[in-house]
């Protein structure tokens, strides 16, 4: 067949060793920990206590070891390489705020941070508003879960399958010949002139911008859906009895019920467009005036080889996430208490 | 409450008709890829695909016989046969126009008679047999020069997929990436359940100081952008030996994949009855016990719901795939990566690339429709209330 098979074979006994190691360390840790401080005897009661104050940190040792080492230690040493700049030959030195002043007087970076902020004012809006519509127009037709199902797909599809689709949708044939991209094709139709419209300066962010609104919509859809379903009927049938319209009882009786799940969706979203990298890095790589900052930092990084200027990037990224991580932590905690 | 818009037909149409709006806007996009990928370059070129299912005005330039072939019959001399015979495959089998000329190529009806120099007659019939006919021999090399004008069939093909998926060929071949981008996936899935699921089960149903700060950090962790854990763990991978390669990228998506693999097992397993475990506790079990014999079953479809999250996610990763599996030798390429760079070298081949992105997202569409419950479950349980 011509397919290297070590690989699979390397990835089958990864998985074998992987689940094995596990398991060998549950099963061994929990055990030893048994032996030690046996839960019977003269001194059961403080053994058991001695145990049940050990056993969670063994349950939570490997995620707790693989998060410090591949979630948290990277956002330190991150920090620690945007100030610090690389000596040629070899080794680094402290630098301060220096990449973080170059950057800043970089034009690209600031076409980045602007555009990240167009995405940020459009998509997770955009999303959040179809996503609504959806899920409260479906739930009323026979035919709603079928139209569900098709909304909700393209978050299956992977960002540069969805940028391969959308480029075809935006194919552009000179003026005169048959247009294969639909949009071309209907604006044609319509009695326009084609466009490439993936070139043209400033719009060119919001024919982007759609590819991920039409992605992140089913997402929407799907979880706005399950709150809209769990509004208690009574307040909606009292606004019925009380003569409203259907209108009036989305607006008024039904989206101030779910205005929780509103921003649960719309935060997720933002989070997701500030790091949205494939999209941009596929369709245009951020030429004609497209560039967004997880690109921005994917270019220094990899193509400059500017780790100082790349790293920082990377934590402006950070920064930006800050407010919705702070958010998050603060309703995840007011849910458990 | 579904019933408010029942009575008023009015607004059931209109909820009928917008939300069939919404359907086609989402599904066109990718139909246009689907069946793009069934169509050779020509077709892809001269006509949109939305047009492949549907016959299509098509002008051909053909030739008749060569003079060679002409034969006397009394006093004239003929060339007779069918104009179709070198189109070859995909052409018309009837003609609705046909002319000598490319400023007119649909002078002539079929069954009509044209009058070309020399007294010579060319007569041509809708199903494309012809006879000319001239009043002295015939010359030249070449026959006649004929514009035709008929509708095609519409034809799909496989030759795409044959090509994409069969033929070996190192640039458009995804073969070698499909088996890539799966020896990447599978244990990436497998890997993180079993770790997550120990630490859920904890962070659920154990108490110990400092769990409510462990889950805080899990609920932060979520959202950390893994662009900051590019170069450092690059590095890391580099120094300890593991380099570019398979090992590296496994160990990356177990890691970034942890944060959501315990929240939402968690958010699960600590909604599972407290009677069960007490009970199980009261009778003696060690949590170990617990945890393999009554947790562990009863989370399937958490467990599912993560494993689909993370088989999607990993398989349609680019990011971590370019920075810790892919090296210089391309040899490791997944398929997201063989697609970006397709689009750059054969971005105006949509036969090319319209297969090749449709079998990449191939997978992903079966798992997605087959098991969407899971899927939804997941989501409900996974975002951050």
């Amino acid at each position: 067949m011509g397919v290297d098979m070590a690989p699979a074979l390397q990835g089958l006994l990864t998985i074998v060793i992987g689940i094995g190691a596990c398991v060998a360390y549950f099963f061994g840790s929990n055990l030893l920990l048994d032996t030690l401080f046996p839960p019977r005897g003269p001194k059961a009661g403080r053994n058991t206590n001695i145990a049940n104050l050990i056993r969670p940190w063994l349950f939570l040792f490997p995620a707790l070891f693989a998060l410090g080492l591949y979630l948290m230690y990277p956002v330190v040493e991150t920090m620690r390489l945007s100030l610090t700049s690389r000596i040629p030959g070899g080794g680094y030195e402290w630098v301060g705020l220096a990449n973080y002043a170059q950057m800043v007087q970089e034009p690209k970076f600031w076409e980045a941070m602007g555009n990240n902020l167009l995405w940020l004012l459009v998509v997770p809006g955009m999303a959040t508003i179809f996503g609504l519509l959806a899920a409260q127009l479906t739930d009323r037709i026979g035919w709603g879960s079928i139209a569900k199902s098709i909304i909700f797909m393209p978050m299956a599809i992977s960002f540069v399958g969805a940028a391969v689709i959308w480029k075809l949708v935006y194919d552009a044939r000179p003026a005169g010949q048959d247009q294969i991209g639909i949009l071309n094709a209907f604006v044609v139709w319509l009695g326009g002139e084609p466009e490439t419209w993936l070139t043209i300066p400033f719009w060119n962010n919001f024919f982007l911008m759609v590819v991920l609104i039409w992605i992140q919509s089913g997402f929407a859809m799907v979880i706005l859906s399950a709150a809209l379903r769990g509004i208690p009927e009574e307040t909606v049938e009292a606004a019925i009895i009380d003569g409203a319209n259907p209108m009036q009882i989305f607006f008024k009786i039904k989206v101030p019920q779910i205005r929780s799940t509103i921003m649960v969706v719309w935060t997720t979203i933002t989070v997701i467009v500030l790091k949205i990298f494939d999209i941009v890095f596929a369709m245009t790589n951020g030429q004609w005036g497209t560039q967004v900052l997880a690109n921005y930092m994917y270019d220094k990084l990899f193509v400059a080889r500017d780790w100082g200027i790349g790293s920082a990037s990377a934590i402006v990224i950070m920064i930006l996430v800050l407010p919705i991580l702070v958010w998050n932590v603060r309703n995840a905690r007011r849910e458990m208490s | 409450m579904n019933n408010i818009a029942g009575n008023k037909p009015a607004l059931v149409w209109i909820t009928h008709l917008s939300v069939a709006f919404m359907v086609i806007l989402w599904i066109l996009p990718t139909l246009g890829l689907f069946v793009s990928s069934f169509r050779n370059a020509d077709q892809i070129a001269g006509s949109g695909w939305w047009r492949a299912l549907f016959p299509t005005e098509q002008t051909l330039t053909l030739r008749t016989g060569d003079p060679e072939t002409q034969i006397q019959q009394g006093d004239i001399y003929v060339i007779e046969g069918n104009i179709f015979d070198e189109a070859g495959e995909g052409a018309p089998s009837q003609l609705s126009a046909w002319g000598t000329s490319s400023r007119d190529v649909s002078a002539y009806e079929p069954g009509d008679t044209a009058e070309l120099n020399d007294g010579e007659r060319l007569t041509i019939e809708a199903d494309g047999a012809y006879r000319m006919e001239s009043p002295q021999q015939m010359e030249g090399s070449r026959g006649q020069r004929v514009f035709v004008t008929g509708s095609v069939p519409p034809s799909l093909t496989f030759d795409n997929y044959q090509r994409v998926l069969f033929s070996g060929s190192t640039t458009d071949g995804m073969q070698k990436a499909f088996f890539n981008t799966l020896t990447v996936t599978i244990p990436a899935t497998v890997i993180p359940i079993l770790v997550a699921a120990f630490a859920a089960y904890a962070l659920a149903w154990m108490d110990f100081k400092g769990r409510a700060l462990l889950i805080a950090l899990i609920v932060a962790l979520l959202v950390v952008p893994l662009q900051l854990a590019l170069i450092p763990l690059l590095k890391l991978h580099l120094n300890i030996g593991i380099g570019k390669g398979y090992m590296g990228v496994w160990l990356a998506h177990t890691g970034f994949g942890l944060p959501m693999a315990i929240y939402l097992l968690r958010n699960y397993i600590a909604g599972l009855p407290r009677d069960i475990i007490e009970n199980a506790r009261v009778d003696g079990a060690t949590e170990f016990q617990i945890f393999t014999r009554i947790i562990l079953p009863l989370s399937f479809p958490a467990l599912a719901s993560f494993a689909i999250f993370q088989f999607l996610w990993t398989w349609n990763d680019l990011l971590v795939a370019k920075v810790f599996l892919i090296d210089a030798s391309g040899r490791t390429t997944v398929m997201t990566a063989q697609i970006v760079e397709l689009m750059g070298t054969r971005g105006g081949d949509w036969e090319i690339l319209a297969t090749a992105a449709f079998v990449s997202i191939a997978v992903p569409l079966f798992v997605f429709f087959f098991m969407q419950k899971y899927l939804v479950r997941g989501l409900l349980a996974g975002s951050v209330k």
